[in-house]
């Protein structure tokens, strides 16, 4: 319907249907417990979490020797020895050494974009199995030398006698060897992401008691699903965790309006975002493993579900037309259209909860008449999310959010969710992800039970 | 591997001072490899019956160098006394002194092995007491030989019409195991051949092969070495533990090349969970060992209700659980194997531990009414009880107690995990199929208890 359209102004407008011939399915997956920046994995990098994750993966499906199609996987923080994060993973696991890797950046939707790269792959012929992940340490994160010094030390190394070196190290000044530590800001607007939803949470009207209420059902969802064993074949401890150590399985809504707000102080109406509705920088990592039918068949190992489809989308966040964490509002009408699908068909959103404030102003822009009509070029607003379907067994408020990781993480108990729903009303059940990112972008998939 | 003081004991400056002060002298036993002959040199087959030349002819058959006489001066590698026929206990004196004549030619490591009926068959007061006269004669023996020789019976069990040959499959596969490196810290016990059912395997290296095999408790210690011993016997493994013991378990899965089912054994639909995930992943299921259990120690005056019942749930209720879902399942029919883990604690009984010889007692009681339920469909179930092995458990032991608990056995040492596990191995095989309802202590014959 766009090819002849070339332009990109119709909110709508996407890829054609993809003809497939054969479906990806998700097997299964893997993830090692996440754990609250400077805790537990404080002294664990990116590939020893990745690694691990990787490892119980293949323990839990006796994919040892096995040679993968291809292992996708990222990280967001990421030093730069890490050139090739993924595939010094797989080399240090118990997988073939045969198994092609490559590393992948989309900022928080790294994980999720992963899961929808090597789908397309499996569903192109070109790959029969693969594994996608993603993995982020705020502890181990990369602190860079500033500017200055390292202008000098590349000057350093150019220099050939022993007067033109020391001419250029006295040119080093006190300041220069301040540390140019990782943070959160926008480069475009200087902005942490915090900042930037507490403009976005203003502008919609997000209460602080719907963003606690949010935080709270997050944390007793996510309680009650490891109550269950619901994660007993999702995940594999490490490093002496065995449950995500953000997880307060006793917060209370009145625990939760006592914390004092964080974000948004300066912007003169009541600031509503606090540390217990906003995620916690958090260290992780997870996987998940995709293949043909046939593949999952011959190797006698589970079918969860079936990658869909998945979309990508940006918006303007710089000059404030939309909310830094608002593309996913966009991107998943569009994938809806593209299959004829409504809110009505989805039987599990799964809204990643970067803040409270990210998933109530996405879920109000939905049911907006007139964002419908003016944004998202519908007749009206898109439609009204049942809460009673929303982020069932907990997301990021409570299980915390190590960036590239929540991709996996989602994506795996999704399916596993599909698969113990199985059918409704004849269809196979379906969910719904949705996972904003930095730099003003999202990435949003359909899953249906296999 | 050896404990430091059996290290020094066995060899040069410390070996003399040893014998000198008249320390307890343990060596370093003789432990099965893959490849490893099954004796350390010749095999005097002593005895006058049918049984003992049938015997002889077949171990010929075996390649092994077997003398129906001792040469003088010659080294022995084992004496099989072979006591079928006796009918009064005036029988036992000539065989029998014949056999001592000899026992100073034992190498070290050696073996000593009669092969006797069981006394309850017996058909006259005599020959009852001639049969149950070699019991105590076989259990003083093992005390009285030095430098790691054992001394173990195989007896031969009598029905209405059955009359069972030193040369059945399961009497054949006893000796095998009882000659073999594999009995190491198995010391002055008897196995009761019950029937003629069993097969020697084709590959006495892979004695599994083929087979699918269920160990539960398989993260560390015992469980992770009876995983790894099954696995080199041939079988393909599925390592069972607690969720919360998943990143062990995860790394034995992968070293053995098999499956990690992270499963509370306790929970209702353990059994269940066990065949689905060895059915879907492997087509079959042939050898359950249960091996997980906990303890929770204290003087039964001081004992609370939660440790009573979580070690009665977990040590007894729960294989009896699974084992009901087994004796249910079509898929658990074609000469199947259960082996449980019990402990000396369950027959000797062990101060503090009320709770855990109540359960391990209720092992074996379980064992030996299950075995009727296992024989129409060619099955056995057996158990294994430990005496002190050498793992994380014990090495958390007092000092003082710890040593005693090592010293106090004929072999003057702990045993190894490796050395229950492959009592375990053998019993899951098919060589094992006359043997079932028994308890085989791997004890180094415990000196206190019976």
């Amino acid at each position: 319907m766009a090819a002849e359209d070339m332009t990109t102004d119709g909110p709508l407008e996407s890829a054609t249907h993809p003809r497939t011939t054969r479906s990806a399915v998700i097997v299964g997956g893997n993830r090692i417990p996440f754990a609250r920046t400077g805790g537990a994995y404080v002294k664990s990098s990116n590939q020893d979490m990745l690694t691990a994750a990787l490892d119980g993966l293949i323990a839990r499906f006796g994919l040892q020797d096995e040679r993968i199609g291809e292992v996708a996987a990222g990280a967001v923080l990421k030093h730069s020895r890490d050139f090739n994060l993924t595939r010094e993973a797989v080399l240090g696991s118990a997988l073939s050494p045969e198994t092609p890797a490559y590393d992948l950046q989309q900022a928080c939707a790294t994980g999720l974009e992963t899961v929808i790269g090597l789908s397309n792959k499996i569903k192109l012929g070109q790959i029969d199995s693969g594994i996608a992940g993603g993995v982020d340490s705020a502890s181990d994160a990369p602190i860079a030398v500033s500017e200055g010094l390292r202008d000098i030390l590349l000057d350093l190394n150019r220099a050939k006698t022993t007067v033109q070196k020391l001419k250029i190290i006295s040119r080093i000044r006190p300041k220069d060897l301040a540390p140019d530590a990782p943070n959160t800001g926008e480069p475009r607007t200087g902005l942490s992401m915090g900042e930037h939803q507490a403009l976005t949470t203003a502008q919609w009207k997000i209460s602080r008691e719907a963003q606690d209420e949010l935080a709270y059902n997050s944390h007793r969802n996510l309680a009650s699903a490891y109550e269950r064993g619901f994660f007993d074949d999702l995940i594999t401890p490490y490093r002496g965790l065995n449950k995500d150590s953000n997880l307060r399985a006793d917060t209370t809504l009145e625990k939760l309006s006592t914390l004092k707000p964080v974000f948004g102080k300066t912007l003169g109406s009541e600031a509503t975002m606090t540390a217990g509705n906003s995620t916690p920088l958090t260290d992780g990592a997870s996987t998940v493993l995709l293949a043909t039918e046939e593949w999952a068949d011959a190797h006698g190992l589970p079918k969860l579900a079936t990658v869909l489809d998945g979309e990508a989308a940006a918006v303007d966040f710089v000059h404030g037309k939309d909310g830094l964490l608002m593309a996913p509002v966009f991107a998943v009408p569009r994938l809806l259209a593209r299959h004829g699908l409504t809110f009505e068909d989805i039987d599990f959103f799964e809204i990643h909860e970067a803040f409270a404030g990210t998933v109530l102003s996405t879920l109000a822009a939905w049911e907006d008449e007139e964002f419908g009509r003016t944004r998202l070029g519908l007749g009206g607003a898109l439609g009204k999310v049942d809460r009673a379907k929303l982020n069932v067994n907990g997301s990021s408020l409570a299980a915390g959010h190590p960036f590239a990781a929540t991709g996996g993480r989602i994506v795996a108990s999704l399916a596993k969710m599909l698969h113990e729903k199985g059918t409704v009303d004849g269809r196979p059940a379906r969910g719904l992800i949705s996972v904003c990112a930095a730099g003003g972008q999202g990435v949003v998939a359909i899953l249906e039970a296999a | 591997m050896t404990d430091k003081y059996t290290q020094l004991v066995s060899q040069g400056l410390g070996k003399d001072v040893a014998k000198k002060l008249g320390l307890p002298q343990p060596v370093v036993l003789r432990r099965h490899q893959p490849g490893a002959p099954l004796v350390t040199g010749p095999v005097l087959v002593s005895g006058d019956s049918a049984g003992a030349d049938d015997l002889a002819t077949t171990m010929l058959g075996w390649g092994l160098d077997v003398r129906r006489n001792a040469l003088p001066k010659e080294k022995l590698g084992a004496i099989i006394l072979v006591l079928d026929a006796v009918q009064h206990p005036a029988d036992l004196g000539k065989p029998v002194l014949t056999a001592g004549a000899s026992l100073r030619d034992l190498s070290p490591n050696a073996r000593v092995i009669t092969i006797s009926r069981t006394s309850q068959s017996a058909r006259t007061p005599a020959t009852a007491a001639a049969r149950q006269g070699i019991d105590g004669l076989l259990r003083s023996l093992a005390k009285e030989l030095r430098a790691g020789s054992t001394a173990n019976g195989i007896l031969l069990d009598e029905h209405e019409d059955e009359h069972l040959a030193t040369t059945s499959p399961s009497a054949l596969g006893a000796l095998r195991f009882f000659l073999s490196g594999r009995s190491a810290y198995v010391d002055g016990q008897f196995l009761t051949i019950g029937s003629a059912s069993g097969s020697l395997p084709n590959d006495a290296d892979k004695p599994l092969a083929g087979k699918v095999a269920v160990v539960t408790g398989a993260a560390r210690g015992i469980g992770a070495a009876i995983a790894r011993t099954l696995h080199r016997d041939g079988a393909r493994i599925v390592a069972v533990d607690i969720p919360a013991a998943g990143d062990h378990l995860a790394a034995v899965a992968n070293e053995v090349r098999g499956t990690a089912l992270q499963l509370d054994i306790s929970r209702d639909d353990a059994g269940h969970r066990i065949i689905e995930h060895a059915v879907e992943r492997y087509g079959r299921l042939d050898i359950v060992v249960h091996n997980a259990g906990i303890t929770r120690d204290r003087l039964l005056a001081n004992m609370d209700e939660s440790r009573w019942q979580s070690v009665i749930a977990v040590n007894i209720t729960a294989q009896l659980k699974i084992n009901e879902a087994l004796l249910a399942s079509e898929h658990f029919k074609e000469s199947p194997r259960i082996v449980s883990v019990a402990s000396t604690s369950g027959i000797a009984g062990n101060r503090g531990q009320t709770n855990y010889g109540a359960s391990k007692g209720g092992v074996i009681g379980m064992v030996r009414s299950t075995a009727a339920l296992m024989e129409p469909f060619g099955g056995t179930i057996n158990a294994v009880a430990p005496g002190f092995i050498e793992t994380e458990m014990t090495a958390k032991m007092p000092f003082a107690i710890r040593e005693a608990a090592r010293r106090l056995n004929s072999l003057k040492q702990g045993g190894q995990p490796q050395d229950v596990a492959e009592a375990i191995a053998f019993l899951s095989s098919d060589s094992a199929g006359g043997i079932s309802g028994e308890v085989l202590r791997v004890c180094g014959q415990q000196l206190v208890g019976a």
